[in-house]
C-alpha cells in the first residue's frame, strides 16, 4: 500500500468496491483504479483481501467470490454487499448544500435537473438529509441587469464581450474587451474570469461592478498562456513588488483585519490592532483611511500618510467653500426609484479585485 | 493502517449483514476470524470495532432474539444499511461531479468525495471532471465554497450532532472577547462568510455569530442530542435579519465633483449640473444606514460634499476631522 489510509478508510473503499463492480457486471482494472483514485497494485490488493474474507461459523464459508483475469473484474457472489452503504450525514449534507448553492447560481437556463437531483438525493439519504437543512449558503446575487445570463451565453457561443467596469478603489469606470473563460462563484459572489485584452492578462470581474455588458460579434480567443486563476488559493495574492502599508486600528476599526488579507496583525491591547498589507495601488487605502476617520490611521509609507492628510484637509476645505447649500425644492428628495444603500453593501473597497480587476 | 484490522472489520460487516437473528458477542467471535483468545482483550477490541463501524455510518442494531435472552446481540439490517435504489437521468448525473467540486479543499470536501464514491458504487456514472455533454450547467461555471474559519469544523459537527458549544467571541467594536454558550441551530454562508445561529444560553435569546470573530477553540459543553431546533426555524432568515439594515430610508443631497463619484452616481435618484458651483453636480440618493453611508461618502474625500441631511454631514465631518486629529 502506498497511500496512507486508515483501516476504516480502506474498509469504506472495500464496501464501495464490491457494488461498484457488481452494478457494472464486468469492469476494467485500470478504469476501476482510476475511479477510486488508487494504483492498480492497490486495487489488486483490495480484491485479494475481499476474496480472502472467510466466516467460520456456523459453517466455514467465503462470502465473496470474484475474479480479475485479463484486466477485467467480475464479482460473482457477494449477496449482502451488493449495494453501497447509505450516505452518512456529512456526505448527504456536502452534496445537498453544494447542489442547492448551484441552483442559485445566476445565469443557469435550466434548473430542473438540479431540482430533480436534489429531490432524489433527499429521498435516498432519508434522515441523513435532514441536517443539511441546517446549513445554508446564500449566493449574493442581484443580477437585475441579466449580466450573468449574457456571460453564460457568451461562454457557450464563444464570443468576446465588452464591459464597462467600475473600479471602486480608484472610483473609475473603465472600458475593456474580455474573452470570457469561466463564470465563478467565489466567497458568495459571482465573477467573470476572462482574458482582458487591455491588461493582456487573466482578470476577475465582480458581476455587481459591471456597469454594462455587450456580447460582441467577435469570436472569443483567450491565448494559450491564459491560465485559469486557482481560486482555492484565495482571490488576492500579494506580490513582493507591492507597496507595504501599515495601519493602526481602534476596536471599532478591527473589521479591516477581517475584510482584507493582511500580511501581519499585531494586537496592541484594548482591542487595538496594527496591520500590514501589500497592495499594488494605494488609492483604495487612502479612501479607506477617510472612511475610518479616527478609527484607523495609516502609519507607513510616509508618502501615503501625507496623501491621506492632504485629501482630508481638501475635503474639509470644500465644506467651508461649498456650503451654504443651494436652494432645492423639497420634492426633489422625495422617494423615487433608485437603489437604497444598506449595510449589506459594506464591502465596497475592492482590494480583492484590484489585482485581477484591471 | 493495519490490514488485519481491515479484514476483521470487513468480516464483521459481512457477518452481521448476512444474519437475520441477533448474534451475541460470543457468536461473532466464533464466526469472524481475527479476534483474540483472551476475553478482556476481545471485549475491548469488539467495543472499538463497533464504535468504528458506527462512525462510518453502519447501522449496527442491538437487541435480543428472545425476551429471556441475557446477552444482547448485534445485527445489521440490509434495508437500513443499503443505499436505496436511485436512478438518475444523464443530466442529473452530470452535475454530481460539479457539486462535489464546490467544496474542493474546504471542510466538507472529503464527505462530498465519499458521497460521490457511493453513488458511483450504486452504478451511477458521474463524471468527476465535469465537461459532460449532458450537463445542464454550461462549461465554465465553477462555484466554490471555502471554509477558512477554523471554527467551521467543530460547529458543523455540533449542528450535525445537536450538541451545545462554548467559545470566546469578539463582537464588532468590542475590545475583549467574551465567553458564550450556544445551542447551535445551523450554519449559514452569507456574502461568502460563515455564521452560526442559535440559542445563546447566557443571553437567553436567539443570537447570530460570525465564525471569523470566534477567538480560539470551539468546545462541546454537553452531550449529542441535547439541542432542539424549534420547529419552523429558518436559519437563513435569522442571519439575514441580523445582517440587514433598518428598513427606513432617508434622502441625501450631495455635491459630487464632475467626472468623479462613479460609484455614488450608479445608484443615484437624480443627477444634474450644479449651476451655483461650476465643475460640480448635484446628486440625490437614498440611504438606510447613516453610519455606513457616512463612511462611504467620506471615502470619496474631496470629490463629495454632503449638503443634506445635517446629521449625515456632521458624521462625515467627524470622520474627516478624525483623519487629521
Amino acid at each position: 500500500m502506498t497511500a496512507l489510509v486508515t483501516s476504516t478508510e480502506r474498509l469504506q473503499r472495500l464496501l464501495a468496491l464490491v457494488p461498484y463492480v457488481m452494478s457494472r457486471k464486468v469492469v476494467g482494472l485500470a478504469e476501476t483504479a482510476e475511479a477510486f483514485g488508487i494504483s492498480e497494485r492497490d486495487l489488486v490488493d483490495d480484491l485479494n483481501l475481499l476474496w480472502c474474507v472467510e466466516l467460520r461459523a456456523p459453517d466455514p464459508y467465503c462470502p465473496i467470490d470474484l475474479s480479475y483475469e485479463g484486466g477485467e473484474i467480475a464479482v460473482s457472489q457477494a449477496e449482502s454487499m451488493r449495494r453501497p452503504l447509505r450516505l452518512a450525514v456529512d456526505e448527504a449534507s456536502a452534496l445537498l448544500v453544494a447542489l442547492r448553492m448551484l441552483a442559485e447560481v445566476p445565469g443557469l437556463e435550466d434548473r430542473s435537473a438540479l431540482s430533480r437531483l436534489i429531490a432524489k438525493l433527499e429521498a435516498a439519504a432519508g434522515e441523513a438529509a435532514a441536517v443539511s437543512a441546517q446549513v445554508a449558503v446564500q449566493v449574493d446575487i442581484h443580477d437585475d441587469e441579466g449580466h450573468a445570463g449574457q456571460i453564460r451565453a457568451a461562454l457557450s457561443a464563444k464570443r468576446r464581450v465588452h464591459l464597462r467596469y467600475y473600479v471602486p478603489g480608484r472610483d473609475e469606470a473603465t472600458e475593456r474587451d474580455v474573452d470570457p473563460m469561466r463564470l465563478l462563484v467565489v466567497e458568495g459572489r459571482p465573477y467573470l474570469e476572462g482574458w482582458c485584452l487591455r491588461a493582456e492578462g487573466v482578470r476577475l470581474f465582480r458581476l455587481d461592478r459591471v456597469l454594462s455588458l455587450d456580447v460582441l460579434d467577435v469570436p472569443s480567443a483567450p491565448p494559450a498562456e491564459a491560465e485559469p486563476v486557482d481560486v482555492d488559493q484565495g482571490l488576492f495574492r500579494p506580490s513582493p513588488d507591492d507597496v507595504l502599508v501599515e495601519l493602526e486600528l481602534s476596536a471599532a476599526g478591527r473589521w479591516v483585519a477581517e475584510y482584507y488579507p493582511c500580511e501581519s496583525v499585531t494586537d496592541l491591547g484594548d482591542g487595538r490592532l496594527r496591520v500590514a498589507l501589500r497592495t499594488p495601488d494605494t488609492g483604495w487605502v487612502r479612501r479607506l483611511a477617510m472612511r475610518l476617520g479616527e478609527d484607523g490611521r495609516v502609519i507607513s509609507p510616509p508618502s501615503l500618510v501625507a496623501e491621506v492628510r492632504e485629501a482630508a484637509a481638501a475635503a474639509l476645505a470644500n465644506y467651508v467653500a461649498l456650503l451654504p447649500r443651494p436652494r432645492v425644492r423639497p420634492a426633489e428628495t422625495a422617494a423615487q426609484p433608485g437603489r437604497v444603500y444598506t449595510r449589506a453593501e459594506k464591502n465596497v473597497s475592492g482590494v480583492k479585485e484590484d489585482r485581477h480587476g484591471w | 493502517m493495519s490490514k488485519r484490522k481491515t479484514e476483521r472489520l470487513l468480516g464483521l460487516v459481512v457477518c452481521l449483514l448476512s444474519t437475520r437473528r441477533y448474534l451475541t458477542a460470543e457468536q461473532v467471535r466464533a464466526a469472524v476470524p481475527g479476534y483474540p483468545e483472551q476475553d478482556d482483550l476481545f471485549k475491548r477490541m469488539f467495543e472499538r470495532d463497533k464504535e468504528d463501524l458506527r462512525e462510518l455510518g453502519v447501522p449496527l442494531e442491538t437487541g435480543v432474539n428472545h425476551p429471556f435472552d441475557d446477552d444482547p446481540g448485534y445485527r445489521i439490517r440490509q434495508q437500513a444499511y443499503q443505499l436505496p435504489e436511485l436512478r438518475l437521468e444523464a443530466d442529473e448525473a452530470a452535475v454530481l461531479g460539479l457539486a462535489a467540486r464546490v467544496w474542493r479543499r474546504a471542510e466538507l470536501a472529503g464527505a462530498a468525495a465519499g458521497a460521490l464514491l457511493k453513488l458511483r458504487a450504486a452504478g451511477i456514472d458521474a463524471d468527476l471532471d465535469g465537461a459532460d455533454e449532458h450537463s445542464p450547467v454550461p462549461p465554465g461555471i465553477e462555484p466554490r465554497l471555502g471554509t477558512p474559519e477554523p471554527a467551521f469544523g467543530p460547529l458543523w459537527e455540533a449542528v450535525r450532532d445537536r450538541r451545545p458549544v462554548t467559545f470566546s467571541y469578539r463582537a464588532a467594536g468590542r475590545s475583549d472577547p467574551q465567553r458564550r454558550e450556544l445551542e447551535p441551530w445551523g450554519v449559514v454562508n452569507r456574502h461568502g462568510r460563515w455564521y452560526v445561529a442559535g440559542w445563546d444560553r447566557g443571553r437567553n435569546a436567539i443570537r447570530v455569530f460570525r465564525l471569523g470573530r470566534i477567538a480560539g477553540p470551539v468546545k462541546f459543553c454537553g452531550p449529542a442530542g441535547r439541542v432542539t431546533v424549534p420547529e419552523g426555524t429558518d436559519v437563513r432568515e435569522l442571519v439575514r435579519d441580523w445582517d440587514s439594515a433598518p428598513a427606513q430610508e432617508h434622502p441625501a443631497l450631495l455635491r459630487v465633483r464632475a467626472g468623479a463619484g462613479v460609484g455614488l452616481r450608479r445608484h443615484a435618484v437624480s443627477v444634474r449640473a450644479d449651476e451655483s458651483a461650476p465643475g460640480w453636480d448635484l446628486v440625490t440618493t437614498r440611504f438606510a444606514d447613516l453610519g455606513w453611508f457616512a463612511d462611504y461618502a467620506a471615502s470619496f474625500g474631496p470629490d463629495v460634499v454632503v449638503l443634506d441631511p445635517p446629521d449625515l454631514r456632521e458624521a462625515v465631518l467627524r470622520r474627516l476631522k478624525g483623519v487629521l486629529a
